[in-house]
């Protein structure tokens, strides 16, 4: 306690002072700048990767720091997209019909207009009511209340209810893994009220600023990921120092011990899971509008998996770590699938990436798991050590 | 059917009067409707064909059914034309004659159409019934069975004494059963065959009292004096606004006026800015809106709006009655009783069906779950490639399929050689991996995740995205039918007997063998089975492989009923996930009872809510999610030291 | 890391530098939006391949404009969001004059925002829910009355069906079509209670009690049809059931909109002759185009491959925006886009496909029979219809129209004869 919290992490300084530059060089090689070395595309797939990197440091507090392997953490991080969406939709189809509507001799009722723009949203699916939870996409200020309290209080019920019986390990995994596959299969049918499997699409359009060029959005919202993502770092940086922290790395040290010190352990596990639940949802409600669609297909247990494997790569419980991983395999992926790679063409047989990136990356999964347990990170470490 | 029934009588007593002995020149008086049949306009031409007498009339028309006739596109003349080695043999229509240096391109093949096959099935029939060819005479009896008239009635019965194959005189004897409870004249013979049917789970039975029982809406006053079902009631059998709208078409009562109707019928009649002294600005909202339109109403502009006072009025006034169709009341009660007592058998079937289902489906999650829980439970580690295991032995079935031809010989082929080839894998991965992780359980977990992506990804490069069949041998097409109701698959009872198979055997193995022993001791306790001389390495090795294995045959099942795609291991493995963790770890008991609590659960909740199976599967996780907080350890928790973490 | 992103970004920069120089007018570039890997990939890899060997033949003829024409294929690997990114890189970085893609509505969703925001030109080939029109897209597949409702009037007139039941994947496509089809059945005097219901998820294995309850609907003495949009694997599982419960297509006939000599070179058909099927093109259909188009493909992509509905789709969009785009003297998006209302190609089936103004094409629907050979049977072949964008058959649809050429709008309501947008809806 008797060094300042900076000196304590001289980390995050670092990762502050290089995430500003990097904000910096991109917006000025953006479109919007007119420089356009960087093309509005290659911005929002920087701004979604900042995105991922936010929930992949809550992985990393979860997993790296606490030891509990959530594979569900993509659901918080799906439902602060919906959130989000839910009011983008309602908002920018509003509009579009109220202009419509104005245009009849006789002015609409409300009864009107709800049931032409419920119409408009809910047509895909062959309705035109608005579901009960659409209560509040009429109001930006309240939806993006759930984007943290919808994730918060979800993993404040299921945190509880496991953590309570002692669901641990593998076990409490898997359960993870259920609940988002629960969801994701409940948001798939159109009776759930948010499109089923369209999902809600268009986000990128955010009402109000339809005149304002998509090159001057993505770079907005680059700026709204990179600020998410600078603060999620120093208040997750905050929480692991000091007694906190000590805590919760000791539960995952040696749970049990920690319990018979006499420290309600479920109460640190219900914290930090509800905690890195509501950072999930909203680096979510940052995501989506810049890929412009969610749908269930999103949270499909397979994305938490994946987040893991960042995580993983990146080296666990070091939060650079998990920014490292994260940055680095999605980009590669990416570039990869997206044709950058060159074939390989060995005389016999030609290697064509888009088709062979997955086995290596499952391949390179294994090998780092077994061989570099530390991830990238690990190498960070050995130059700081080297270098001191 | 009447008429073609009087006109076969008559063409058969007075052979030579009709048409000529050639049937060309019949045909080409319906040229047009038998070169382009519709099950609409074909009826005339049948007529005309089966009223001709003609002896080669069933010929033509089997030939026609079949899609062997052709019609000359020059002079719309009709062949017979036959396939062999894929040229086509035209053959003259009435002389037999083949036809000689023909091109194909100036015929065009007559493709009768579903429908079109039917209507001439039915015409078939009287030839049919009593042909000496066993599957003429099934076929006509089954065109019966699709499309039953009065007048195969007493064609049916004369045809049942001669009959010689005791199935298809059973058959007749049903049919003409069912015939005679819906046309018998004598109306005591109906009810007493309606009567015989009061134990008859099969479709075509109950459809038969279901059309005896059809009824029609009569909206009246006073109570019809026909045979009235009953009178709907509104607000339990409809509401009121549904029996107003009936009302509406039955009775021509004016209908109620939508918002939209409302607000045309206000922009129809703006004035000034202004409807009915309304100024428009204030008719955004609907009171003020109704308010104009009844002031318009008073003005005779437009008709009145119908209030609730009115439908009340309306449906005091009219009852909404269903009638029988059918006017003898007797015949009607006694089909009715039938009804009853065959839907409490259809019920009571039906629960019988589903648990059948339910079964069926717990012994797939078992195969697929049962080596994920003999891993688990022995080395405490997730096997995440396990999917891929079953499908790398579904692989293995397709491919074996595509060297032998003879499927059952390839099945037998590759049962064990999944096993192996899946053994062979589980063990490689073992030694490989997981050896070295077995400290650090959840990282075990992502590892094989990294290997699960690498071989779904090897599968698609090698086999392509494309499912692929994997067919199984003829005698396990089909399905077991115990009735109308309960019937199963046989390749579903394959999969239950293998299931079962798998269950004796690994208990066996478990309970009854050296290597079941210590596997059983490595799982209580490893350090405890290395000082006693067990190599917990090598039973770690066998074990995996054995529930790779067991994985692979898995996949050869399900890869028979459902399909083989490189994504089907992950269609499964969530399933099994939640198999193991249900049932408890480390305990082929445990297994079965998660995979039957599972099968069962989600069948059930498929018949509360048949229209959406997706709703099940949601219910199924959610349902699973509480139950481990009541039973962490699964329904079949290991006791003692085992417990422990 | 950050030299990572630094080549990265040197990287994209080459990308930009490169296109912009090569931004004049050859070669023409074609963009190729299919998912090479994902659950997609079954489907969409065909259509790439088709789409590469049509640029070829052009090619030989001499590309277009005097120009070659340039694939530019890129994986959006069945991810709905990456497919508008991928659109967006196509539209910016490449600057393709057109792109070719897409075959799930909500990836085609996905899209939308992307290609009108940046006026690009898509050419989408498969059949869909229809309830949408946008400037940007040409929909080359069927509308629902081009596909649907031609295969629910055969049932109705010509296998004399009264009782059905729906069957589909829990997806936005048979969602719709249901929607319009229940619709369109009441409207034909088909009683709501005789009108069953099913959705299943994506790749469901478990027929047994569906196939089962489809059974029991013949209980009341109804002669009982199945509408199947069940989506590609699903349908290995229940056509198995089906043939193992011994049902005919003489006693329930199946025509499914979703399944094409692609998806039955995964089964064993001998137990499926009879059942149906509801295109605008099958392989089986006998003209010297079909025939050419036949050997071509199977010269280019091997002869067990097998050609379907989508290709064709592909095959007359891309023809037609050629002819275009030679009519127009330019690939400019608007000038082409122009000259494609009242293009003329012949289908492969007979005929001639005409685009109309509300971007669909006027095709005939045909309606064939499995064989054993896991090839259709054609028993029934209109001639052309109208594609419509938005269905008669709803009442918040029928008073929509579609018209780009004279009205130059895409979802005008006819009862107040007012353009409700110009974007479209997504």
């Amino acid at each position: 306690m008797q060094k300042s919290f900076i000196a304590q992490n001289p980390s995050v300084l670092w990762f502050l002072a290089s995430l500003g530059l990097f904000t910096l060089i991109v917006t000025i090689l953006s479109e919007a700048t007119g420089v356009g070395l960087i093309s509005t595309s290659f911005v929002k797939t920087l701004g979604k990767v900042l995105c991922l990197c936010l929930i992949a440091i809550a992985m990393d507090v979860i997993w790296g720091y606490c030891g509990i392997l959530s594979l569900g953490h993509f659901a918080f991080f799906g439902i602060g997209g919906y959130a989000v969406g839910m009011w983008l939709m309602y908002e920018r189809t509003e509009n579009i019909v109220l202009q419509s509507l104005a245009e009849r001799s006789i002015p609409p009722t409300p009864d009107e207009v709800t049931e032409a723009i419920a119409t408009q949203i809910f047509g895909v699916v062959g309705s035109s009511e608005f579901p009960a939870i659409w209560a509040f996409s009429h109001s930006l200020t309240l939806q993006l209340f759930m984007v943290i309290l919808v994730p918060g209080i979800l993993a404040l019920v299921f945190g509880w209810l496991a953590f309570r019986s002692r669901v641990a390990g593998v076990y409490l995994s898997i359960l993870t893994q259920a609940m988002t596959l629960a969801l994701s299969l409940y948001l798939f049918q159109n009776a759930s009220g948010l499109r089923g499997n369209n999902g809600l699409s268009g986000l990128q359009n955010i009402p109000g600023y339809e005149a304002v060029p998509q090159s001057v959005i993505s770079i907005a919202f680059f700026w709204a990921s990179a600020m998410a993502l600078a603060l999620g770092y120093v208040l997750f940086a905050r929480v692991l120092t000091g007694k906190m922290g000590s805590v919760i790395r000791a539960i995952r040290d040696d749970e049990a011990r920690v319990r018979f010190l006499g420290y309600h352990v479920e109460s640190y596990k219900l914290f930090v899971f509800t905690l890195t639940a509501v950072v999930s949802g909203i680096a979510g409600a940052l995501y989506y509008p810049q890929a412009g669609i969610i749908n269930p297909a999103e949270i499909a247990p397979i994305a938490s998996i994946y987040l893991a494997v960042w995580v993983a790569i990146g080296g666990r419980g070091r939060l650079y770590g998990a920014v490292i991983g994260t940055a680095f395999v999605s980009l590669l992926s990416s570039w990869f699938t997206g044709g950058g790679a060159p074939n390989v063409n060995l005389s016999f047989y030609t290697i064509q990436w888009t088709e062979w990136w997955l086995v290596l990356l499952g391949v390179s999964f294994v090998a780092v798991t077994l061989f570099f347990p530390g991830g990238i990170g690990a190498l960070f470490d050995r130059f700081k050590k080297e270098r001191s | 059917m009447m008429r073609i029934l009087l006109l076969v009588l008559a063409s058969l007593c007075l052979p030579f009067l009709a048409h000529a002995d050639s049937l060309q020149p019949i045909l080409q008086d319906h040229q047009k409707v038998i070169a382009k049949p519709s099950r609409k306009t074909v009826a005339p031409a049948l007529e005309a064909l089966v009223a001709s007498g003609l002896p080669s009339i069933p010929e033509f028309l089997q030939t026609w059914q079949d899609k062997g006739v052709y019609t000359r596109k020059s002079d719309g003349f009709f062949f017979y034309g036959s396939k062999s080695d894929g040229a086509i043999q035209f053959i003259d229509i009435d002389t037999g004659a083949a036809l000689t240096n023909v091109d194909e391109k100036a015929f065009k093949q007559i493709k009768p159409n579903g429908g079109v096959r039917k209507a001439i099935a039915a015409a078939l029939v009287p030839f049919g019934l009593s042909d000496p060819n066993l599957n003429r005479r099934r076929d006509a009896v089954q065109a019966i069975a699709q499309n039953m008239t009065a007048a195969q009635l007493p064609q049916l019965r004369a045809s049942i004494d001669g009959e010689t194959d005791p199935a298809l005189r059973a058959r007749k004897v049903q049919l003409s059963n069912y015939l005679a409870a819906r046309f018998d004249q004598n109306p005591l013979d109906r009810i007493a065959a309606i009567n015989a049917m009061a134990r008859d789970l099969s479709v075509e039975g109950r459809a038969v009292l279901s059309q005896i029982l059809e009824t029609e809406l009569v909206v009246s006053e006073t109570l019809p004096s026909t045979n009235v079902a009953k009178r709907l009631a509104v607000g339990t059998d409809l509401s009121s606004e549904e029996a107003y709208a009936l009302l509406v078409t039955h009775q021509g009562l004016p209908a109620q006026l939508r918002p939209n109707d409302i607000r045309l019928a206000l922009e129809a009649h703006i004035e000034n800015a202004q409807v009915g002294g309304v100024p428009i600005h204030n008719l955004n909202e609907t009171e003020k809106r109704l308010n104009a339109y009844d002031r318009l109403a008073e003005n005779n502009l437009v008709p009145p709006r119908i209030t609730d006072t009115d439908i009340t009025t309306a449906l005091q006034t009219y009852g909404l009655y269903q009638v029988y169709i059918e006017p003898n009341a007797e015949i009607t009660e006694a089909a009715k009783a039938a009804q009853t007592s065959v839907q409490t058998r259809v019920g009571v079937n039906q629960f019988f069906d589903l648990s059948l289902d339910a079964i069926s489906l717990a012994s797939i999650y078992f195969l697929a779950a049962v080596g994920l829980a003999i891993t688990f439970g022995v080395m405490g580690v997730i096997n995440m490639a396990h999917g891929e295991f079953i499908m790398m032995g579904a692989y293995t079935g397709y491919v074996v399929q595509q060297i032998v031809p003879d499927y059952t010989i390839a099945l037998m082929i590759a049962f064990p050689l999944a096993f192996f080839v899946t053994f062979g894998a589980g063990v490689a991965m073992e030694r490989l991996v997981i050896r070295w992780l077995y400290n650090r359980p959840l990282e075990t977990l992502l590892a094989t995740f990294g290997v699960s992506i690498a071989l779904q990804q090897l599968a698609k490069n090698i086999f392509g995205t494309q499912a692929r069949p994997l067919t199984s041998p003829a005698w396990l097409d089909g399905a077991w039918i115990i009735n109308d109701v309960v019937q199963i698959s046989y390749i579903r009872i394959a999969i239950f007997v293998l299931a079962l198979l798998f269950l004796g055997l690994l208990l066996f193995i478990l309970n009854k063998t050296r290597l079941g022993l210590e596997v059983r001791a490595v799982t209580q306790n490893p350090r405890m089975a290395a000082s006693m001389g067990i190599n917990p390495d090598r039973i770690k090795m066998m074990t995996f492989g054995l529930g790779s294995g067991i994985a692979g045959i898995a996949g050869v099942a399900i890869g028979l009923f459902a399909k083989v795609t490189s994504e089907m291991g992950s269609d499964y493995i969530v399933q099994s996930f939640m198999t193991v963790v249900v049932g408890g770890v480390g305990n082929v008991w445990g297994t079965l009872a998660g995979a039957v609590m599972i099968g069962t659960f989600q069948k059930g909740v498929e018949w509360l809510n048949p229209s959406n199976t997706l709703a099940a599967q949601t219910y199924m996780i959610l349902f699973i999610i509480l139950f481990i907080q009541f039973r962490p350890k699964g329904i079949i928790a290991l006791k003692g030291r085992a417990a422990g973490d | 890391m950050m030299k990572f992103a630094k080549t990265m970004t040197s990287a994209a920069a080459l990308a930009v530098v490169a296109s912009a120089a090569a931004a004049a007018d050859c070669p023409v570039k074609v963009g190729v939006l299919h998912s090479l890997s994902g659950t997609m990939a079954i489907s969409e890899t065909t259509l790439k391949d088709t789409m590469l060997m049509l640029v070829d033949q052009q090619n030989a003829k001499g590309g277009v404009l005097g120009c070659q024409i340039e694939p530019v294929v890129v994986d959006p690997a069945s991810d709905w969001p990456l497919f508008a990114e991928k659109a967006r890189e196509l539209l910016t970085t490449h600057e393709v004059d057109v792109i070719f893609g897409n075959w799930t509505s909500v990836s085609r969703k996905s899209v939308l925002p992307v290609i009108e925001e940046l006026n690009g030109l898509l050419f989408y080939p498969v059949q869909y829910e229809g309830e949408e029109s946008s400037k940007n897209v040409f929909y080359t597949g069927a509308a629902p009355n081009q596909q649907a409702i031609p295969a629910v009037d055969y049932f109705l007139e010509e296998l004399g069906v009264e009782k059905f039941a729906l069957l589909g994947t829990d997806y936005v496509y048979p969602r719709t079509t249901n929607n319009i089809l229940e619709q369109y059945l009441q409207d034909n005097g088909i009683a709501k209670d005789d009108i069953f219901v099913n959705y299943t998820p994506f790749g469901h294995s478990d027929w047994a009690t569906i196939v089962a309850d489809v059974v029991a609907l013949g209980e009341d003495g109804k002669s009982v049809g199945v509408i199947s949009t069940i989506n590609g694997d699903a349908n290995i599982g229940f056509y198995k059931e089906l043939a193992a419960a011994g049902i005919s297509a003489d006693d329930i006939p199946v025509v499914a909109f979703s399944v094409g000599e692609e998806e039955l070179s995964g089964l064993d058909t001998t137990n499926l002759v009879g059942h149906l099927a509801a295109w605008n093109y099958f392989q089986s259909a006998e003209t010297d185009v079909n025939a050419d188009f036949i050997d071509a493909w199977k010269e280019y992509a091997g002869t067990e491959r097998v050609t379907n509905d989508p290709m064709e789709a592909h095959y007359i969009g891309f023809n037609m925006w050629v002819n275009a785009a030679e009519a127009a003297g330019s690939t400019d998006v608007d000038a082409v886009r122009t000259a494609m209302y009242g293009q003329e190609f012949p289908n492969l089936t007979g005929g001639t496909a005409v685009m109309l103004p509300n971007h669909h094409l006027a095709k005939p629907v045909l309606i064939g029979e499995i064989q054993d050979d896991g090839q259709f049977d054609i028993i029934s072949q209109t001639s052309e219809v109208a594609g419509d964008a938005w269905t008669d058959f709803l009442p918040a649809s029928a008073v929509l129209k579609s018209d780009w050429k004279d009205l130059g709008c895409g979802m005008f309501n006819t009862e107040t004869n007012s353009c409700v947008q110009i974007k479209s809806n997504y």
